[in-house]
């Protein structure tokens, strides 16, 4: 049985880990990142996308809107490429809570977050779809972050350092001896088999999973699960980040990003992690909602829906899921009686970069390494193949430089099979198969009106083309790839998109007879 | 308001898929006066087989070898299914009626002693269908006898990949090898689609320049598979002139929609039906029905001047979602031309399954039009909603035509039965 040695063990490949990877490997110190299935599986990549100015918070938890400020003015430095610098505005319309509003600016100079008052004609000229029932309005400094650019560049300088992130690399145990985790035991979830990693100190930042990874080492987090769904638009609705001004509440932020804008969240508590996805109740609930700030949205064409989880530690798990702290917990199980054993949970995207450098602190500490921190002032540069993830970047890109070769494998997103080349390099840099699921995770493939459709078939065959694929697993990478695509999408069939739904099912089903392939 | 032309004849048949140009041939071909009105968009996502029947029950996927078969176990198992309301001679006589027309019209098909055949699709499976056109038929021998074959595909054209389907083929048909070619004349084009290619090779010279870029690749193989490229209504000639230069025989395999196949058909009908004396409205959709007398009147076009169509009769063809005959918001479904009843499961959480390709399939596609036994729509006390107005196609309840493979057969088959229902209507009231 294989068994790697590292210096620190990251379990999970979301923004969390990706930072903490990073933030180590600046400081010298070797990473294995072992993720269950791929980078932003969990709530990293089911999010709004939002780099919160803390204006947000304000109200209900001044740390949190303090550590959002700092951070999102830090990463806007730093992390450009990953941000686009839209500007927020918070509105209230009427009916909304005039106390809320009236506290509101006092609030946010308390936290130092820049807030202005704008007239309600300001705002309208600024942002024409918003309601005619608008009564107050305020800039702040909001903007929106590409979390999967994010976090594959927080990965490709780690992997630049030395580091390596496992894929499809599921922990199945800890083996633990005199208070320390000797080994931690992994199946590769490609191939069936088991390996051990060897690690002086193992990281737990499976994010909603921490509760189950602590669980294998014998260690109880006491960890409640929000459920937040969003919806994404076809086109962009609004150039700004748009909040309601009351406390927070369903569907009161939209967010651009690209050429897209989404829509959200709900928040429904929920007991385990086995079925996350958006239902009807939920998906009609955000649109009446987000309509009575925007009534454009009751109209706009949805493309697709998915949800996140938010892990809540116990302790502040009262009322509303979204009223409780969103700061993030850094857990030291030495508590328990486990010297060599963190978790890291909670927080938020905003302050993705804090936790990491708050957890290398303690491991470096824990393991007599006195580099400092880098990642507060050192910028984050670009990875290649970590640049597709944004909407309408690869049409630009195209129509710019455009060889008359490299034509287009998805054309509602319009990307070209250059940009699939560089991901396929990506993917296999990162111990991964480049199958359907993996390139759409890293581009905008079947994220445009046919939803996957067409430019699953495309890239499929260029994937046999190419020699990534054998035998019969193009099959099998449509059918997964489809069907992920398909948990979105279906809370959202009705008019347009339930023709293209149709038009699907008649092609892979009516025409391919893919659902049945297996039984002739 | 501003008329263009006022239009008169005995029956109108609303839609251009499958079952509306179904109807208007077999309108044709019984005298009857006919106009017919709808947009030609859909049937090109058609891939040219004919399905009859394959999968029955759905749910437990199981696939039939013998289509007649599977028919007298659904009629027996499904009663609201519209193929139970139809006698088994008249759907063999509604097939044959329409491959003779597509035959006489070039577009030859072949049956397998009226079992399925298997056809190779560009996925790589295998798709089971009834009659298959005569440009794939030597796949489905090829396929059967496992001889030696060449797949070859073409540079630039997208979604179909030589070596995606022998792979995928492999454990079927182990002895064929793939190929990649430059499509003769068209280096300079970097996306390749395959309605220019089908239309060059109505030239000569053009066969003869892609026999002679193939011949060479061969080898071994003693059968070619290609994408479905063979030229348009002339793909007969087409296919024996290469198969004549190259020495063996050639098989067309679909690519993705719209494929040359479905255009095909568009095609044939399109020239063949006006020659029968249809009158084909076939840019526009119809806006208004209304009903005077003993006359519909149908308004043809949203913007002034309008067409207007006095029939007696009316067949509605109009198709599903995709083709604009039912509608759904985030609460109903409706059928927008006349308001009718439309049968639906439950409300919007029901329709779909959680899983794209739950064996089940989604309860929506068993919504759409109730009809009694002469194909005539109800209306919501269960009556007929009017004496001369039938339904046809895929917008009946109660089918499920993507998952069961019946969807040309079902649309051929209804629309025959509402042909026929209009005829005996009128010969009783005329």
């Amino acid at each position: 049985m294989d068994s790697f040695q590292t210096q620190v063990l990251v379990i999970g490949g979301g923004i969390t880990g990706a930072g903490i990877a990073r933030d180590l490997s600046l400081r010298g110190v070797n990473c294995i990142i072992a993720e269950r299935y791929d980078i932003n599986a969990g709530a990293s990549g089911a999010n709004h996308g939002l780099l919160h100015s803390g204006a947000r918070y304000v109200s209900n938890d001044a740390t949190a809107a303090e550590e959002c400020r700092r951070e999102g003015e830090l990463l806007k430095k730093l992390a450009c490429d990953c941000i686009e610098d839209t500007g927020g505005l918070f509105v209230a319309i009427q009916g909304d809570d005039e106390n809320f509003v009236a506290d509101f600016p006092h609030l946010c100079a308390q936290s130092g977050i820049d807030a202005q008052a704008v007239s309600i004609e300001e705002a309208r000229e600024l942002e024409p779809v918003l309601s005619d029932r608008l009564v107050a309005a305020y800039k702040v400094p909001d903007a929106s972050v590409d979390p999967f650019k994010l976090t594959l560049d927080n990965f490709h300088q780690a992997r630049s350092l030395g580091s390596t992130l496992l894929r499809h690399s599921e922990v199945t145990g800890f083996e633990i001896d005199a208070q320390r985790i000797v080994r931690t035991k992994l199946k590769n979830l490609l191939t069936g088999e088991d390996f051990f990693i060897e690690a002086e100190l193992v990281v737990n930042a499976s994010g909603a999973w921490a509760k189950e990874i602590a669980a294998l080492a014998g260690c109880s987090i006491n960890l409640l699960y929000s459920k937040g769904s969003l919806l994404v638009t076809h086109n962009r609705v609004t150039r700004k980040v748009i909040n309601r001004l009351r406390p927070s509440s369903n569907a009161d932020i939209l967010v651009p990003g690209g050429t897209v804008s989404i829509l959200g969240t709900t928040s429904v508590r929920i007991d385990t992690l086995d079925a996350i996805f958006p239902t009807v109740k939920e998906i009609d609930f955000i649109l009446e909602e987000g309509a009575s700030m925007i009534p454009a949205l009751e109209k706009a064409r949805s493309i697709r829906a998915y949800s996140g989880v938010r892990p809540l530690l116990g302790s502040q798990s009262t009322g509303d899921d979204r009223n409780v702290s969103r700061g993030f917990a850094l857990l030291d199980h030495a508590e328990n009686d486990l010297d060599n054993f963190v978790t890291i949970t909670g927080g938020k995207l905003t302050t993705y970069r804090l936790m990491a450098e708050k957890v290398a602190d303690l491991v470096c500490g824990r393991m007599g390494i006195s580099a400092p921190c880098l990642t507060r002032t050192e910028a984050l540069p670009s990875g290649a193949g970590a640049k597709w993830t944004k909407p309408g970047l690869a049409p630009k890109m195209w129509v710019k430089h455009h060889d008359p070769d490299d034509t287009l494998l998805c054309e509602c997103e319009m990307v070209p099979k250059s940009v699939v080349d560089s991901l396929i390099d990506s993917i296999h840099l990162q111990n991964g198969k480049p199958d359907l699921k993996a390139l759409g995770v890293r581009s905008r493939i079947g994220k445009g009106a046919c939803q996957g459709t067409f430019c699953a078939l495309r890239t499929g065959a260029y994937l046999y083309d190419t020699g990534e694929m054998e035998n019969d697993e193009g099959l099998g990478s449509i059918r997964a790839f489809i069907s992920e695509r398909w948990r979105g999408i279906r809370p959202l069939l009705w008019d347009t998109p339930l023709i293209q739904a149709e038009l699907q099912e008649a092609i892979y089903c009516g025409m391919f007879g893919l659902e049945i392939h297996d039984r002739q | 308001m501003d008329v263009e032309t006022e239009i008169h004849c005995d029956l109108a048949v609303i839609g251009a898929g499958m079952a509306g140009m179904a109807a208007s041939l077999f309108a044709a071909n019984r005298g009857i006066d006919t106009v017919q009105i709808g947009i030609a968009s859909q049937i090109i996502f058609s891939s040219g087989l004919l399905d009859l029947l394959a999968v029955h029950p759905v749910e437990e996927g199981r696939t039939w070898d013998n289509p007649w078969e599977a028919l007298d176990r659904l009629s027996g198992d499904l009663p609201d299914h519209p193929y139970s309301r139809i006698k088994k001679s008249h759907i063999r006589k509604a097939l044959s009626e329409t491959v003779v027309f597509l035959a006489d019209s070039g577009l030859a098909y072949q049956v397998n002693e009226e079992r399925n055949s298997h056809v190779i699709t560009s996925l790589g499976t295998r798709k089971q269908t009834y009659y298959v056109p005569r440009t794939m038929w030597n796949g489905v021998q090829a396929l059967h006898e496992k001889k030696p074959g060449l797949i070859i595909d073409i540079r630039g054209l997208r979604g179909f990949s030589a070596r995606q389907i022998t792979e995928t083929l492999k454990p079927v048909w182990p002895g064929v090898r793939h190929e990649r070619i430059e499509f003769p004349d068209m280096r300079s084009v970097q996306e390749m689609y395959t309605e220019p290619m089908a239309r060059s090779l109505a030239v000569p010279e053009n066969r003869k320049k892609l026999a002679d870029i193939i011949r060479p690749l061969i080898k071994d193989a003693r059968i070619v598979g290609v994408p479905a490229i063979l030229g348009m209504q002339d793909s007969q000639d087409v296919q024996q002139d290469l198969e004549d230069m190259i020495g063996v025989p050639l098989f067309e395999i679909p690519t993705m929609p719209p494929s040359i196949p479905g255009l095909r058909i568009r095609e044939t009908f399109e020239m063949k039906l006006p020659e029968k004396g249809v009158r084909l409205k076939y840019r526009n959709r119809v806006s208004r029905i209304s009903k005077n007398n003993d006359e519909f009147l149908l308004e043809v076009g949203n913007d002034a001047p309008v067409s207007r169509i006095h029939a007696r009769g009316v067949i509605l063809a109009t198709g599903r979602f995709l083709g604009k005959g039912l509608y759904a918001d985030r609460k109903t479904i409706r059928e927008p031309l006349l308001d009718l009843p439309v049968y639906q499961p439950g409300v919007r959480p029901e329709w779909h399954r959680f899983d794209f390709m739950d064996p089940r399939g989604h309860l929506i596609n068993q919504a759409g039009l109730e009809i009694d036994n002469r194909f005539r729509p109800l209306d919501g006390s269960g009556k007929p909603a009017d004496d001369n107005l039938f339904a046809a196609g895929s917008i009946l309840a109660h089918q499920d035509w993507m998952r069961m493979k019946c969807g040309s057969g079902l649309a051929i088959a209804t629309a025959y039965a509402a042909v026929n229902a209009f005829l005996k209507t009128t010969s009783k009231n005329g």
